[in-house]
């Protein structure tokens, strides 16, 4: 690692770089001919190659949201992104053949040995595809199809055309029209009906060069009565220019299949992290959303689940860490659409050193989804008087049998809890630490314990030379 | 010779400019409790606070000592570090929190030489047994939702964990109940011997259970009368009325 890098990591722990190894990397800049260069540099099907590009029309004509951080937005130059580099030739089934400085990077953020220890499948993406993939034997006789999104439309073409857009329509916004034209990795999953996937898969995306575009995009499609746990997590090095991640993921579960997707999203503070993220639940399915912000320069994303068949469930808890220089405009949205549906959506966000943090949220009952129940709570904590905490709440209820409770809070940390702690031997920084952790609690207790321990080691290290 | 652990001189303090200590003098010894007593508005609390070093207090006049050295250059965690321990009247909520956790910090913070792992488990469910205290408490948040009596057990179970050298009990005992009295004396009496004990109460009933050498009437910022165990019944029966001309 270099000297100018490691003094740009800062407190940031993930924020070295490699050296910039590749073997194709495409010049900056976004074209219709750089989309149909990625798909038939990926040897794609028709079909596809002319989504994109249906899609990049769209992404060209489609105006930038007149909502959120409208400076930010407008201050990203897509001339100056790389839309597509390859790193390694293949994707490999073993570390010891993964790129050396790839597979080090890996291991520095802790991937092959949480697998080892905890994970039911990896996939190790490293700017535009997946470099490491795994999945366990076991899963893999009982019909669980794990993959990178690529190998997915290779080996399963039908069930990707399927699927494919049907969520996320590349015309819902103008960024998953930009991921919709340049995908590229991400994970596609079909559990088989009736599998239950007791451990966790994961995804681990991490942005390595200067100036990167990341357009994952991912697939769930969870059978009839079954379950999986999917859980994500992403960083990048710390550079001085930006870099961009606009993702989308799908999620289809079927009657009574369940899917928890988990994220804890640590980017860099350079990072444009634009993500779309929905679901749909049909009858008596389960959807689970647990969404952790931590990183990034601006984060616009509000996880979503249509609740499209009788006695769905949404539960959506997020959280939100926005410190200097950083905004997090972060939220749910769960549109009720049939009778009996019901959802919880749980949102936290803390603020601190001119942080800002938006929630943004909407609640639609249909008129005919009639006995549905939804509670929507929003807490915030802003720790110093630069901060900035907003809340956006929509609701539209088109029938009045909805059953609803909204509770909203802004807090700030007492002079009293500090005094307690501190008579109790804590410092002012341990004492926000603790405090910190605590607010997050209801957040960190969903996720895996090994993430939870290492998101309350990092929520410690932000409230490190931060008291005055 | 005894070994002083607090010595206050001639203490004046002020809330928002308006002085509530007027010139307090007060030494406490190893192994010795002192209780003191006043009508509500005395000064009671302010005094345990300053000591601890509340930042909303300032000190005006006057000065603290704790085994002989001056207070006024120790952070609030510094003191508890040192060995000093202020049990709550009002603890606060710390959400999300959980009790075990917090405990398991809190002596790694204090003690210099703190038990780890099955040593600490072990000290802990001892204290726990001691003050009859069930496990599930271990992994409530930080006094969110507990009883008046809850909070009063779960801050002498710091105190036993924490073994300080000086403990300054903040009306510990108001709102118990006659079975949590007993047991929150039991705390006290277990670190009584080693520490120096300053009791701050209304009521003479915790004396039925806890021993104390010194009592002191607080009136208006000031101590005006100072005796044995017998002044507290006497002050309990007749009030304060009596010593506001001796002030």
């Amino acid at each position: 690692m270099s000297e100018e890098a490691i003094e740009a990591v800062g407190d940031y722990k993930y924020g070295f770089h490699d050296p910039e190894n590749h073997t194709i990397r495409f010049d900056k800049g976004l074209s219709e001919q750089v989309v149909r260069d990625i798909s038939e540099l990926k040897n794609e099907p028709e079909w596809m190659t002319d989504i994109r590009v249906k899609a990049y029309r769209h992404f060209e004509a489609r105006a930038m949201p007149d909502w959120g951080n409208c400076n930010l937005l407008e201050s990203i130059n897509f001339e100056n992104v790389t839309y597509f580099l390859r790193s390694s030739n293949q994707t490999e089934k073993n570390w010891d053949d993964v790129p050396d400085d790839i597979k080090n990077t890996f291991d520095r953020l802790g991937i092959p040995e949480a697998e080892q220890k905890w994970l039911g499948g990896v996939t190790a993406q490293y700017e535009s595809e997946a470099v490491y993939h795994s999945i366990r034997e076991d899963l893999e006789e009982q019909g669980v199809i794990f993959l990178d999104m690529d190998t997915g439309l290779k080996t399963h073409p039908e069930l990707v055309k399927k699927f494919f857009g049907t969520v996320v329509p590349h015309s819902d916004n103008k960024f998953s029209a930009l991921n919709t034209a340049v995908w590229s990795g991400g994970s596609f999953i079909y559990v088989p009906k009736g599998i239950s996937v007791e451990m966790p898969v994961q995804a681990y995306f991490r942005i390595n060069a200067k100036n990167m575009g990341q357009f994952e995009r991912t697939l769930i499609i969870a059978d009839e009565g079954s379950t999986i746990h999917y859980v994500e997590g992403c960083t990048a090095p710390s550079y001085s220019t930006d870099s961009l991640h606009s993702a989308v993921v799908e999620l289809v579960a079927m009657e009574g299949a369940k899917i928890r997707y988990s994220t804890v999203q640590n980017w860099s503070n350079n990072v444009y992290n634009l993500v779309t993220k929905r679901a749909v639940a049909h009858k008596n399915a389960t959807v689970e959303w647990v969404d952790g912000n931590i990183g990034s320069k601006l984060t616009m994303k509000y996880p979503s689940v249509l609740l499209k068949g009788e006695g769905a469930h949404a539960e959506v808890i997020s959280v939100a860490y926005a410190g200097e220089g950083q905004h997090q405009d972060a939220g749910a949205k769960v549109h009720h659409l049939a009778p009996n549906t019901t959802s919880n959506i749980l949102s936290k966000s803390i603020s601190k050193n001119g942080g800002r943090s938006s929630y943004r949220g909407m609640l639609q009952v249909m008129p005919k989804a009639s006995g549905c129940r939804s509670k929507v709570v929003c807490d915030a904590l802003i720790l110093d008087e630069n901060s900035r905490s907003d809340t956006y709440p929509t609701m539209e209820i088109g029938n009045s049998s909805a059953d609803l409770e909204h509770e909203a809070s802004v807090s700030k940390v007492s002079s009293d809890q500090l005094f307690y702690l501190m008579s109790r031997g804590f410092t002012e920084e341990a004492a926000m630490g603790l405090i910190v952790n605590g607010f997050f609690e209801p957040f960190t207790r969903e996720l895996p314990m090994e993430y939870a321990v290492e998101l309350n080691k990092l929520l410690e290290l932000e409230m490190e030379g931060s008291i005055g | 010779m005894s070994q002083e652990m607090l010595r206050i001189e001639n203490l004046h303090v002020s809330v928002d400019g308006t002085p509530i200590i007027k010139g307090l003098n007060l030494t406490i010894n190893r192994g010795e409790i002192h209780v003191i007593m006043g009508r509500n508005g005395a000064g009671k609390s302010t005094l345990a606070n300053v000591v601890m070093g509340h930042p909303a207090y300032e000190i005006t006049a006057g000065e603290i000592h704790f085994q002989g050295r001056p207070l006024d250059e120790l952070a609030v965690f510094e003191r508890a570090r040192a060995g000093m321990f202020l049990s709550f009247q009002y603890p606060a909520v710390i959400p999300g929190v959980q009790v075990g956790t917090f405990l398991k910090k809190s002596v790694a913070s204090v003690r210099d030489d703190p038990p780890k792992g099955r040593a600490f488990r072990k000290e802990l469910n001892e204290a726990m047994s001691k003050l009859e205290m069930d496990k599930s408490f271990l992994s409530r948040y930080v006094n969110d939702g507990f009883s008046g009596g809850e909070k009063k057990r779960l801050e002498i179970l710091q105190m036993l964990l924490l073994k300080p050298s000086l403990a300054l009990l903040d009306e510990t005992d108001s709102g118990l109940d006659i079975d949590a009295l007993r047991i929150v004396s039991k705390g006290i009496n277990e670190i009584a011997p080693e520490a120096g004990c300053l009791i701050i109460t209304h009521y003479q009933r915790l004396l039925d259970h806890v021993k104390p050498h010194h009592v002191h009437a607080m009136i208006d910022g000031a101590i005006v009368k100072t005796g044995g165990p017998e002044l507290a019944l006497e002050l309990e029966e007749r009030g304060y009325d009596w010593l506001d001309t001796a002030a």
